[in-house]
C-alpha cells in the first residue's frame, strides 16, 4: 500500500527537534569543551555540517545557536566542540553547566554547501580562525577514517598556544601521514622557542602553507567574519579560483 | 552588527523550503549577481534572519519567526535554483 503511505506523508517536512543526552564532556581548552552526545535518531552527516541547539528558559524564552559537528560521520558518537563566549546566551551553559545525563534540544545535520567528502578528493586546504577549526577537524578526521590520500594542509590561527583546539591530534595526524601538514599561527603570545608563525594570517603565509593555485585545492575557510573575509580575499589575490573557496563565518567572536 | 553568512541560516531556510538550501544557487533581484545561499550575508540575531546580497548588500530574503509559523519576504530574489 505504498500509495496510501505516500498520501499520508506530510507535504512539508521540517527538520525535527530531538532531545539528545550528554554522554561525556571533555575539556578542549580553558574556554572550550567537547560534548559527546547520544542522539538515537541521528541520520548521519557529512563533514562540515552543523547542528542547531535550542535552550528554553522556564519563562518560555528560547535561544537558538548553531554549532559545527566535530566528529566524523564514521565515529560512533556525535560530538560538538563549543567555545564559551563571555556574554553568550547558550555557550556558557553548554560549556560550564551541562552535565552528563542532561538532555538538550538539537536538530540536524544542517547545511550542505560547506562540506567535504573524501570522494570529492583534494588537495585540501583548511584555514581556521580560532574555533573555526571544528568543522575543518571533522573533514580531517573523515579523511583519516576513510584512508583518503588527498594531500591536506591545515592552517590554524589562534591568539596563544593554549587556545588551539585539538593540538595534539593535529600533530599526531601530521606525524602519521606525509600527505598531511598542520601549521599554527599565534597572533598574540608565543611560547619560548616557538618556530611556527607569529602573526595574523596573510597572503605570504597562505602562499607558503597552501598549495599552488594550479593544483586547484579545495579551500575551506572558517572563523570570525573579519578573519574569513581577509583570508579569502588573500587567497583570491594569490590566484585561487573563487569557486573552489568555501567560507563559513561565525560573527565577531563566535556563534 | 557584524554579519555572518547563509550557512548560519541553513536551519530556518530548511523550515521554509523543506530542503537543504545553502548550496542552492541564488540570483540577486537588485544587481543580478549569482552566488550560493551560503555565501549571502546573514543577520541572525533578530527573531529570524535577514539575508543580503554579498555583492550589492540589497536585502534578498527576510524570514521572521512568528508566534505561529514564519513570515517570509523575498522580493529581492530574482531566482533560486533548488
Amino acid at each position: 500500500m505504498s500509495n496510501a503511505t505516500a498520501a499520508t506523508e506530510p507535504l512539508h517536512t521540517p527538520l525535527a527537534w530531538q532531545a539528545v543526552e550528554l554522554v561525556e564532556k571533555l575539556p578542549a581548552t580553558a574556554r572550550a569543551a567537547t560534548l559527546v552526545l547520544r542522539a538515537p535518531a541521528w541520520p548521519g552527516h557529512r563533514a562540515g555540517q552543523h547542528v542547531d541547539i535550542r535552550l528554553t528558559a522556564e519563562d518560555g524564552y528560547q535561544a537558538e545557536r548553531s554549532y559545527s559537528i566535530a566528529s566524523t560521520p564514521e565515529d560512533a558518537a556525535l560530538s560538538l566542540t563549543v567555545e564559551r563566549l563571555p556574554d553568550g546566551e547558550v555557550s556558557p551553559y553548554l560549556v560550564d553547566e551541562l552535565r552528563p545525563g542532561d538532555l538538550i534540544e538539537l536538530r540536524g545535520p544542517i547545511g550542505g554547501w560547506f562540506t567535504w567528502s573524501s570522494e570529492e578528493g583534494g588537495p585540501l586546504l583548511l584555514v581556521a580562525g580560532g574555533s573555526g577549526l571544528v568543522p575543518l577537524m571533522a573533514m580531517l578526521r573523515h579523511r583519516a577514517a576513510t584512508d583518503s590520500r588527498a594531500p591536506a594542509r591545515v592552517l590554524v590561527s589562534a591568539s596563544a598556544i593554549d587556545d588551539v583546539l585539538y593540538r595534539e591530534e593535529l600533530d599526531a595526524l601530521a606525524a602519521a601521514d606525509d600527505a598531511v601538514e598542520a601549521h599554527i599561527a599565534l597572533t598574540r603570545r608565543q611560547p619560548p622557542g616557538w618556530t611556527g608563525f607569529a602573526r595574523r594570517v596573510d597572503a605570504p603565509m597562505l602562499a607558503e602553507v597552501g598549495f599552488a593555485p594550479d593544483a586547484r585545492p579545495r579551500v575551506f575557510v572558517c572563523g570570525p567574519t573579519g578573519f574569513v573575509e581577509s583570508a579569502s580575499s588573500a587567497l583570491v589575490g594569490l590566484g585561487h579560483d573563487p569557486s573552489l573557496i568555501k567560507t563559513e563565518r561565525f560573527g565577531p567572536t563566535g556563534a | 552588527m557584524v554579519h555572518v553568512d547563509g550557512n548560519a541560516a541553513a536551519g530556518i531556510l530548511r523550515e521554509v523550503f523543506a530542503a537543504e538550501m545553502t548550496a542552492a544557487a541564488c540570483v540577486c533581484g537588485h544587481c543580478g549577481a549569482g552566488f550560493a545561499l551560503a555565501e549571502t550575508h546573514a543577520y541572525v540575531r533578530a527573531p529570524g534572519v535577514v539575508l543580503r546580497c554579498p555583492d550589492c548588500s540589497g536585502v534578498l530574503l527576510r524570514i521572521l519567526r512568528l508566534r505561529e509559523g514564519l513570515s517570509v519576504e523575498m522580493r529581492g530574489v530574482a531566482r533560486i535554483e533548488i
